[in-house]
C-alpha cells in the first residue's frame, strides 16, 4: 500500500512543463508495450508496425497530413474553449453539422459548378459548426444549462440527422441503395496539394493557418488576454469588464466554425461524398490532442500529427497482426491520462510514502502525517 | 391489460440502469467529486459483465464482474483527481474515451456470441398472479437492487452520521478537513462506489436488457444518467423519478418506431437525448433551485495542506 502526497511548488515548473508531454508519450509507450505484450505479441514488432511502418514513405506522410488535419483544426478551437474554462465537448456533432451544410451545394444543386464552389462550400460549413455550437452557448447563457451535457448530447442528434439525411432526403437515387449522397463534382472536391506524390489535400494547410492565427490571438491580441484571464479568474474578469456571456458565444462559435471547417474539408477531400459515418470520432480525440498539446496552438500541431500516427498504427497493426483498429481508442486513451497526470507535476512536486515506512507506528497510521508537518 | 403490462415491465428494464447508474454518481457528486466518465465504466462493466458470463456460463458471476470492472476502473480516475489533483472534467473524460475504446478491444471476439441473461423472479404461485404477480414479483433481479439501493442512497445520505459527513465534504471540503474529516478516503470510497454502480448498470445491460455483446452499446445511458442527476437536483428519490421518465421515453420511442408512425426512425430515436437537453434546460431555468442544491465544492479539485 502506497500513499502519494502533493507538495505545492513555489511557481510552476518551467521544466515539467516542457517535459510533462515527453513523459506522457514515454509512460503511454510502456503500458502500450505491456499491452501488446498481453496480446501475445512481441512489443517491439507491434511497435515497428504501428508507429516506424507508417510514416515510412512519402505517400503515407500525406496519409498522416489527411488524418491530422481535422484533429489539429478542432482541437485549436477548442483550446481556447479550455483556457477560458468553458467545456464545449461536442465538436463531433459541430464537425457533422459543418460537413451538412457545407454539401447543400454539392448536392442539392451539383450543376452549379466553377471555381467559386470551394470557398462557398467552405463557409458553408464554417456557419454550419458555428450554427450548432450556438445552441449549447444560448443554453448556456440564457438558462445556464451546463454546456458538458447539452454539446454532447447533440452529438448523438447530429449522428442521427446525417443517418436520416443519407438514407432519406439526400441518397443518390442512382446508388443502388447504398445509403450515401451522390460524388461530389470535380469543381467540389478540395484540391490535393502535391498530386504527384500523395493525397494530402488544402485540409492541412487550413490547420496550419487556424493554429498560427490562433496563436496570435492568444498570445498577441486582447482577446486572448480575455480568454485568459476569464478562464483563470471570471471574477477578475468581470471586474476588468469582460463579459462572461459574450465569451461563452465567442468560443463556442469560434470552435463550431472551426470543426465545421475541418468537416467540410473532410468530406469534400478525403471522403468525397456524405455517408452515415464521416468521422472516427475526430471531435473526441481532438480533445485528446488539445490536451497534449498543452492547449497551445503549436503545440497542438505536433500533438495532432501523433494522434493522427495512432489511426494509421491502429489500421496497420489490424491489417498486419489482426488486432482490432480499437487498439488506437486505447493508445489515445492512456495517453490522455497520462498528460493529465505528468501536468500534476507542474505544479506539485510528488511525494509517495510508502506504508511500510509506517509499520511500527502501526496502531496510529496518522501519527506519520503530523511527523512530517513537526519537520 | 396484458400489453400494459408488458410496456410499464420493459419501462422498468430500460430504467433500470439509468436508475443504478445515476444514484451511483449522486453519491459521488455528494461528496463533491464530477465524475465524468460515467459512459467508460458502464461500458466497461457491460464488456466485463458479458465476457465473465459467457467465459463461466453463470450470469451471477457476470454481474459480480460487472460491478468489479467498474469499481476498478474508477479507481483509475479516483487516483488521478483525487490523489494527483488533476482536473475533473477532462480526466472523466479520458476515462469515457479509455472506456470506449477498450471495451471495444475486449469485446472483438464477443461480438455475435450468444450471451447468458439473469433469470426473473419467479415465485411459484405469486408471480402468476396476474398485473402485479408480474410487477413486482416477476422482474429481473438487478430491478429489485436498484430499488434497493435508492432506498438505501436515501437512507444513508441523510439519515446517518457518514452521510451527513459525506455531504458537507461537497460542500466545503477546506471546512471538513479542517475539521479532521479524511476528505481524500470519503472521496475514494464515494468515487469507488459510483464506479460500481455504473459497472452493475453496464451488466444490467449484457446481462438482461440485452444479453449480448455490441459495441458501444450503453448508447449515451452514462451521459443521460449524469444529467438525470442534475435534473433530480441530487436527490435519490427524484433520481428514481427521472429514471422512469426517461425509461418511458426510450421505450415510447422504440414502440413508435414499431407501429411504423410516419416519423423518420432517426426523429424517434434522437427522442432520448433531446428530451435530456429539454429536461436540463428546464431545470437549470430555475437558478434558485439549482444554485441551492448544487454541492458548493463540486469539480474542485484538493490538495489538502499540510
Amino acid at each position: 500500500m502506497m500513499r502519494i502526497e502533493l507538495v505545492k511548488r513555489p511557481q510552476r515548473s518551467a521544466l515539467f512543463s516542457v517535459l510533462s508531454p515527453f513523459i506522457a508519450f514515454a509512460l503511454t509507450m510502456i503500458a502500450g508495450a505491456v499491452m501488446f505484450a498481453l496480446l501475445g505479441v512481441n512489443p517491439l514488432d507491434a511497435f515497428n508496425i504501428y508507429f516506424i511502418q507508417p510514416v515510412s514513405e512519402v505517400w503515407q506522410l500525406h496519409e498522416l497530413a489527411i488524418k491530422a488535419a481535422p484533429l489539429i483544426l478542432i482541437a485549436v478551437g477548442l483550446s481556447v474553449c479550455y483556457k477560458a474554462n468553458i467545456w464545449n465537448i461536442g465538436a463531433e456533432g459541430q464537425f457533422i453539422f459543418g460537413a451538412i451544410f457545407g454539401s447543400i451545394i454539392p448536392v442539392l444543386f451539383p450543376q452549379f459548378e466553377g471555381p467559386l464552389v470551394i470557398p462557398l462550400m467552405l463557409l458553408l460549413g464554417m456557419v454550419g459548426g458555428a450554427f450548432y455550437a450556438s445552441i449549447p452557448a444560448f443554453l448556456k447563457t440564457r438558462f445556464s444549462t451546463n454546456e458538458i451535457l447539452t454539446s454532447l448530447m447533440l452529438v448523438y442528434v447530429a449522428q442521427l440527422f446525417l443517418d436520416w439525411l443519407v438514407r432519406g432526403p439526400w441518397r443518390d437515387p442512382q446508388g443502388h441503395g447504398f445509403p450515401q449522397t451522390i460524388q461530389f463534382s470535380d469543381s467540389a472536391v478540395l484540391p490535393e496539394l502535391m498530386p504527384d506524390a500523395g493525397r494530402a489535400n488544402w485540409g492541412f494547410v487550413f490547420a496550419l493557418v487556424a493554429a498560427v492565427a490562433i496563436w496570435l490571438m492568444m498570445s498577441r491580441m486582447l482577446k486572448g488576454f480575455e480568454v485568459r484571464v476569464l478562464g483563470s479568474s471570471p471574477r477578475a474578469g468581470r471586474f476588468a469588464g469582460f463579459g462572461l456571456n459574450r465569451m461563452v458565444f465567442f468560443t463556442f462559435l469560434l470552435s463550431g466554425a472551426l470543426a465545421g471547417l475541418a468537416g467540410i474539408s473532410e468530406v469534400s477531400g478525403a471522403i468525397g461524398q456524405l455517408q452515415p459515418v464521416i468521422s472516427p470520432g475526430y471531435g473526441f480525440t481532438a480533445i485528446i490532442v488539445a490536451f497534449l498539446g498543452r492547449l497551445n496552438p503549436l503545440g497542438i500541431v505536433a500533438a495532432g500529427l501523433v494522434l493522427a500516427l495512432t489511426y494509421l498504427g491502429g489500421e496497420a497493426v489490424q491489417s498486419a497482426l489482426g488486432i482490432s483498429d480499437k487498439v488506437a481508442r486505447v493508445f489515445q486513451g492512456m495517453l490522455l491520462f497520462f498528460v493529465l497526470g505528468c501536468d500534476t507535476l507542474i505544479h506539485y512536486r510528488i511525494r509517495l510514502i510508502g506504508m511500510a515506512l509506517m509499520k511500527p507506528n502501526a496502531a496510529k497510521l496518522d501519527a506519520a502525517p503530523k511527523l512530517e508537518e513537526a519537520r | 391489460m396484458d400489453i400494459t403490462v408488458n410496456i410499464l415491465l420493459t419501462i422498468a428494464t430500460a430504467a433500470t440502469p439509468l436508475l443504478i447508474a445515476a444514484i451511483g454518481e449522486l453519491v459521488v457528486e455528494r461528496s463533491g467529486v464530477l465524475n465524468l466518465g460515467v459512459e467508460g465504466m458502464m461500458i466497461m462493466g457491460a464488456v466485463g459483465g458479458f465476457g465473465a458470463g459467457y467465459l463461466t456460463g453463470s450470469p451471477w458471476i457476470g454481474l459480480l464482474a460487472a460491478i468489479i470492472v467498474g469499481a476498478l476502473f474508477s479507481l483509475l480516475f479516483a487516483v488521478m483527481t483525487l490523489s494527483l489533483a488533476t482536473n475533473q472534467v477532462a480526466t472523466g473524460l479520458s476515462l469515457t474515451l479509455l472506456g470506449l475504446g477498450l471495451s471495444g478491444m475486449i469485446g472483438t471476439s464477443f461480438v455475435g456470441q450468444p450471451g447468458v441473461r439473469l433469470p426473473n423472479l419467479d415465485i411459484p404461485g405469486i408471480s402468476s398472479i396476474p398485473v402485479v404477480g408480474k410487477l413486482i414479483f416477476g422482474q429481473d433481479p438487478v430491478f429489485y437492487i436498484s430499488i434497493a439501493l435508492t432506498a438505501a442512497v436515501m437512507w444513508f445520505l441523510f439519515r446517518t452520521r457518514t452521510g451527513l459527513t459525506l455531504r458537507s465534504i461537497g460542500d466545503s471540503h477546506t471546512s471538513a478537513h479542517a475539521l479532521g474529516i479524511k476528505v481524500i478516503r470519503y472521496r475514494y470510497l464515494a468515487v469507488i462506489f459510483g464506479g460500481a454502480c455504473a459497472g452493475l448498470a453496464g451488466g444490467h445491460l449484457s446481462l438482461v436488457y440485452t444479453p449480448q455483446w455490441v459495441e458501444n452499446m450503453s448508447a449515451g445511458r452514462g451521459w443521460i444518467a449524469l444529467a438525470l442527476v442534475v435534473f433530480a437536483s441530487w436527490r435519490p428519490w427524484r433520481v428514481l423519478a427521472g429514471a422512469y421518465i426517461f425509461g418511458a421515453v426510450w421505450i415510447g420511442q422504440l414502440h413508435a418506431q414499431a407501429f411504423g408512425i410516419p416519423v423518420p426512425s432517426q426523429f424517434l430515436s434522437s427522442l432520448p437525448y433531446l428530451a435530456t437537453i429539454v429536461v436540463l434546460v428546464l431545470i437549470s431555468r430555475n437558478k434558485r433551485l439549482t444554485m441551492m442544491n448544487t454541492p458548493a465544492s463540486l469539480g474542485q479539485p484538493f490538495v489538502p495542506d499540510r
